[in-house]
């Protein structure tokens, strides 16, 4: 399936991206020809087979919910880009 | 022998023996690297000093008798792999100031055998990629011809392999991403079976897909840090609760009946694949009969849905990368673009300038896949398929032990030959993507050159948790075929 530009600008900020007008006719022409090559698998036959995700056992993974001592924020916050003392910082949310 | 020849298995035999210690050999390692890494590009960060310290540290544990598995050996780690106090930029710019306050599970089971990381190695960009050109920072040549990609995405730790800029390397696998480059640098390459080995601060690109194994020069050295590193792990839920064996005992069981009584598949779908190049079909004609020499009784088998992998793979992977790659929004940690005070035009901006084209291109893949309306079509479909691929594996394995078939279609490209066509970059996955959508191991050992001199690798796959089957057959092929540990002049 061929993909337009719109819906690429749509998809794009959905997945807070920004991609720039001189790359954007390429971007769309790239992505429409991997779509166009997946829609192979339309031809699969499928119906009645289960979904998978992966996994070498087929077992569930359960443990006890027990609490256990956090690192704290000066190992959580270490590589924080803007932090005031134990706080992130963000550019304002509410205006 | 000088220091830079020593495979693992040597240099702990010399250590043990006290013949050399762990300082000289990394020494000897880092001035090799300081000569050559300008024209090769394999490490993204060295850590001469670090590696110093626990080289000397190595020595003092063996001189005391504390000696561990791997004490004193010198590694080169992917730079997808979380290292306390390291940077780890995972080939981003995104992560060009992420130092991690833990090593992930990988890093510490080597360091607590005693290994020295000497650096953290070139890869394409959050491990996306076949070549090592989508690094944010630089390219990594192919030692044995600078003009040709070393593969990827784990390019840097092949080529420095190759390059003999360390003893060993651990690299990752999503989609071939440790059998490829290894393929095209002619070292050994293992992608253990999902679940093998803990996932834990290995850096996420498709979480059901990822997969760390051992880069190194014989598959003697492969079993070693397969030992190393395999094993349950509390911080990874998927990792398996199985008994790890001493893998090494595969080159004994080599030994005792050469590789009599196996069973091996070569898929007819593979021999008849696009693309094949004919410099690598006489290379894999030639691997079979050495193969058949050893006692191997080759079949064809058929995996039916062969024809459906690489585009049910480039769903899940984009799919699970669109969402493990949400998390670098600018706020937590790594790059933050600060000409913005609107906190949604923050995000698009970091993003947008902090990942590369190709990790964009996947991200906008997937969030398409997954958006309302295209789940089902797209994602849902692509995970039923993963299901039929792998019974199709299930079934096979039932009439033979190891699947056979090249590593890629063709040897080496050059440097900047596919960077503009992603879709065909893609198609080159075609042999090695089944395995991590099966979840099986595999492995890729030297098996000739293309007339230009480039190596060329075949890959052995076999059932899950057999990863015991891929170094018996790999080593007894490895033994003859006559090609162990042959390296380029720098």
């Amino acid at each position: 399936m061929k993909i337009s530009k719109s819906e690429v600008e749509k998809i794009a900020h959905l997945a807070r991206l920004e991609i720039k007008d001189d790359r954007k006719e390429k971007m769309v022409e790239q992505l429409g020809n991997i779509l166009q090559y997946i829609d192979k698998l339309k031809d699969a036959h499928v119906g009645g087979v289960g979904f998978s995700s992966g996994g070498a056992m087929a077992d569930n993974v359960l443990r006890e919910d027990r609490p256990e001592v956090s690192p704290g924020p000066s190992i959580t916050l270490a590589n924080a880009p803007e932090r005031d003392d134990d706080f992130y910082v963000v550019p304002r949310v509410v205006k | 022998m000088e220091y830079h020849e020593l495979t693992i298995g040597n240099a702990m035999e010399r250590l043990a023996r006290r013949e050399i210690s762990s300082v000289e050999l990394t020494s000897a390692f880092l001035d090799r690297i300081e000569t050559y890494e300008e024209g090769i590009g394999a490490f993204i960060t060295l850590d001469r000093d670090g590696a110093l310290a626990q080289a000397e540290q190595a020595d003092q544990d063996l001189a005391a008798g504390r000696g561990s598995a791997l004490t004193g050996i010198p590694l080169a780690l992917k730079d997808i792999l979380c290292t306390q106090g390291i940077k780890t930029t995972c080939g981003s710019r995104i992560l060009e100031n992420f130092v991690p306050q833990y090593d992930g599970t990988v890093v510490s089971k080597l360091k607590g055998e005693g290994a020295v990381i000497l650096g953290k190695t070139n890869l394409d960009e959050f491990a996306m990629g076949s070549s090592t050109e989508n690094s944010a920072y630089k390219i990594t040549r192919n030692p044995w011809d600078r003009e040709y990609v070393p593969g990827g995405s784990s390019g840097g730790s092949a080529a420095a392999v190759a390059a003999r800029f360390c003893c060993g390397s651990i690299g990752t696998d999503t989609g071939g991403s440790i059998r490829q480059p290894a393929s095209h640098c002619g070292v050994v390459g293992i992608k253990p079976t999902y679940g093998r080995v803990s996932r834990f601060g290995l850096i996420s690109y498709a979480s059901s897909l990822d997969q760390a194994g051992p880069i190194t020069r014989d598959v003697r050295d492969a079993a070693l840090l397969l030992n190393a590193i395999s094993g349950h792990d509390k911080l990874d839920s998927t990792s398996a609760k199985v008994p790890v064996p001493d893998f090494t005992q595969a080159l004994d069981q080599f030994g005792k009946g050469s590789l009599k009584g196996m069973r091996a598949g070569i898929p007819k779908e593979y021999v008849s694949a696009e693309g094949m190049d004919p410099e690598v079909e006489k290379v894999f004609h030639h691997a079979k009969q050495v193969l058949e020499d050893l006692g191997v009784e080759i079949r064809e088998i058929s995996l039916p849905h062969a024809e459906y992998v690489v585009a049910a793979y480039y769903i899940i992977a984009p799919c699970e990368a669109s969402s493990n790659l949400a998390r670098y929004d600018g706020v937590k940690y790594g790059f933050r673009d600060r000409s913005s005070d609107d906190l949604m035009d923050m995000y698009k901006k970091t993003k947008s300038r902090g990942f590369g084209i190709e990790v964009q291109r996947r991200i906008i893949i997937g969030t398409y896949a997954l958006s309302a309306g295209y789940y089902d079509a797209y994602y849902g479909r692509a995970s039923k398929v993963r299901t039929l691929i792998a019974g199709d594996f299930s079934k096979a394995f039932e009439t033979c032990d190891l699947i056979l078939s090249p590593v890629a279609p063709a040897p080496a490209f050059k440097i900047g030959e596919k960077t503009d066509d992603p879709l065909t970059m893609y198609l080159t996955d075609i042999f090695t993507l089944s395995a991590n959508m099966a979840g099986i191991p595999g492995i890729s050992v030297p098996a000739g050159y293309s007339s230009k001199g480039l190596p060329v690798g075949i890959q052995m796959m076999a059932r899950k948790f057999d990863e015991m089957s891929l170094l018996r057959a790999g080593y007894g092929f490895e033994q003859s075929i006559g090609l162990a540990r042959k390296f380029p002049d720098l």
